[in-house]
């Protein structure tokens, strides 16, 4: 029978959680790495039983971690994040120049066929590579060094490079999201790169429609139609029919199109998945509802799931990282919260439950289906 | 008995003269290391790591990466190679943190009867 194993990324560790196919009952593992933040916990799709955690710590810096035992032991590999030459400098948030500093790791996304490739997206934002399975990092500086990189400002989680995106039918094309740049498409495996931001609009910004500033929360895609991407902005829920070329707001009916998270179900490609968040200055639910929104119509319309998930005075947030699928039929849905709460469906989000409560601050989840 | 302990007992085979200046001696180097990077290293709380040279701060971190790899860029950064602002360096009541990297440390740690502190800035309220 299968198995699904949640790959948990919290405030205070990595926790490992596995279900059989049912997915009703979880058995919980952890912390890995207590007491450090772990941003992100990535299983390699060429090899399901290597992990990678990104461990980092405002004292110790950054530490990447690797298993190759399904996260039952890790292995600290490499840390070096250098920038290719004189990184130069972003605008800091009072407008002015700051040189770029790498700070960590906040997103690994494993190669869709090589156990041993994994990208990492960093704050400050740039890209980098490992062909060795996390033993040396190498920058593709392309992305950083593109003209408006000196334009860039932060989100206020810092300048960093949260999405991304690879695309299953040609290993040469990637979108990544960078807060607060916006989205940067690449067609030559990461030599240059070019804005894909056309439709987005930031009211914050002085040109709203400007080619670069808006802050993107995450972008996901489909496997089976990859050229189509949906977008959590700030505030705004987009979409994309054209891989990024260009973008039209599907945010339709949702009690509030600002939010982190959005996930895509695993067999329906028109099937999508949102937690609205009340507003950018308050980090939680309107009227202390938790809804999961789903919409089968890539967007635009929209139904509120709510069974299972806490109705009243409920004021946590669901970050960017948080939500996630599982392949199984039918698909499985899950997302972690600020308050250490991560709950599953097993019913592509029809229905609720904790797969696990009471863990630090949830900051990543990740879905393994396991044969 | 803890290792380090062991190599106080035993003494230092650095002699004054390595103070402040290049030894042709190696000088065993007592660390003590806070508890999130001994969880990280497996290690025990103080170790001693061998410094060829001068004994410096420089040196001894130095020594310390490449005798325990997984502490690579955690007390200094990697590429300014500055010491993390939440990490501080003290030797008996001395705090080195803002000293020269490159400054001897004080006799009392190349001779092994004190160690390197490397302490981790308190957090809570």
């Amino acid at each position: 029978m299968s198995s699904v194993r949640l790959l948990v990324g919290t405030r205070k560790g990595a926790f490992v959680l596995t279900s059989d196919g049912r997915r009703e009952r979880w058995k919980v593992e952890g912390p890995h790495f207590g007491g450090w933040e772990v941003y992100h916990v990535a299983g390699s799709k060429a090899n399901p039983e290597r992990i990678w955690a990104s461990q980092t710590s405002s004292w110790f810096g950054q530490v990447l971690q690797r298993s190759d035992d399904g996260g039952k032991t890790w292995l600290a590999v490499g840390n070096e994040f250098s920038y290719e030459g004189d990184p130069g400098a972003h605008l800091w948030y009072d407008g002015t120049p700051r040189p770029w500093e790498f700070k960590r790791v906040w997103h690994l996304e494993p190669s869709l066929d090589d156990p041993d490739l994994v990208w990492a997206g960093v704050e400050d934002a740039a890209l980098f590579r490992s062909e060795d399975g996390g033993k040396s990092w190498q920058e593709l500086p392309g992305l950083r060094l593109h003209p408006s990189g000196p334009r860039w400002q932060p989100g206020a989680g810092g300048l960093c490079l949260h999405t991304i995106v690879l695309h299953p039918g040609d290993p040469a094309r990637m979108v990544v999201a960078i807060s607060a740049a916006g989205v940067l498409s690449t067609r030559d495996g990461g030599s240059t790169w070019a804005p894909a931001n056309r439709g987005l609009r930031s009211q914050f910004l002085p040109e709203p429609e400007a080619e670069v500033g808006h802050c993107v929360h995450k972008v996901v895609a489909h496997p089976s139609r990859p050229d189509v991407l949906y977008m959590q902005k700030h505030w705004d829920v987009m979409r994309s029919d054209d891989w990024g070329a260009s973008w039209q707001e599907v945010s339709g009916d949702l009690p509030s199109d600002f939010g982190f998270a959005i996930g895509v179900h695993a067999h329906e490609p028109e099937t999508i998945y949102v937690v609205p968040i009340t507003s950018d200055s308050e980090h939680y639910p309107p009227e202390g509802k938790l809804r999961v929104y789903r919409s089968r119509t890539g967007g635009g319309d929209w139904e509120a799931l709510t069974e299972g998930l806490p109705q009243a005075h409920c004021y946590v947030d669901v970050l960017r990282d948080a939500m996630t699928v599982d392949s199984l039929e039918p698909c499985g849905v899950y997302f972690g919260t600020t308050g250490g709460q991560v709950y599953a469906s097993a019913d592509a989000g029809d229905t609720w439950a904790p797969a696990a409560s009471n863990l630090p601050a949830v900051l990543s989840v990740e879905a393994q289906t396991l044969p | 008995m803890n290792p380090a302990s062991t190599a106080a007992a035993s003494g230092s085979s650095a002699g004054a003269g390595a103070v402040g200046g290049a030894s042709a001696v190696a000088a065993r180097v007592r660390v003590r290391l806070p508890a999130q990077l001994q969880k990280l290293a497996q290690l025990p709380a103080e170790i001693v790591v061998q410094v060829d040279g001068a004994v410096t701060q420089r040196a001894v971190i130095d020594a310390l990466e490449r005798e325990h790899p997984v502490l690579g860029g955690t007390v200094r950064d990697r590429a300014t190679g500055k010491r993390r602002p939440f990490v501080r360096f003290f030797a008996g009541e001395s705090d080195l943190s803002n000293a020269s990297p490159d400054e001897p440390l004080p006799a009392a740690v190349c001779e092994s009867r004190e160690p390197f502190v490397v302490l981790g800035a308190i957090a809570g309220g």
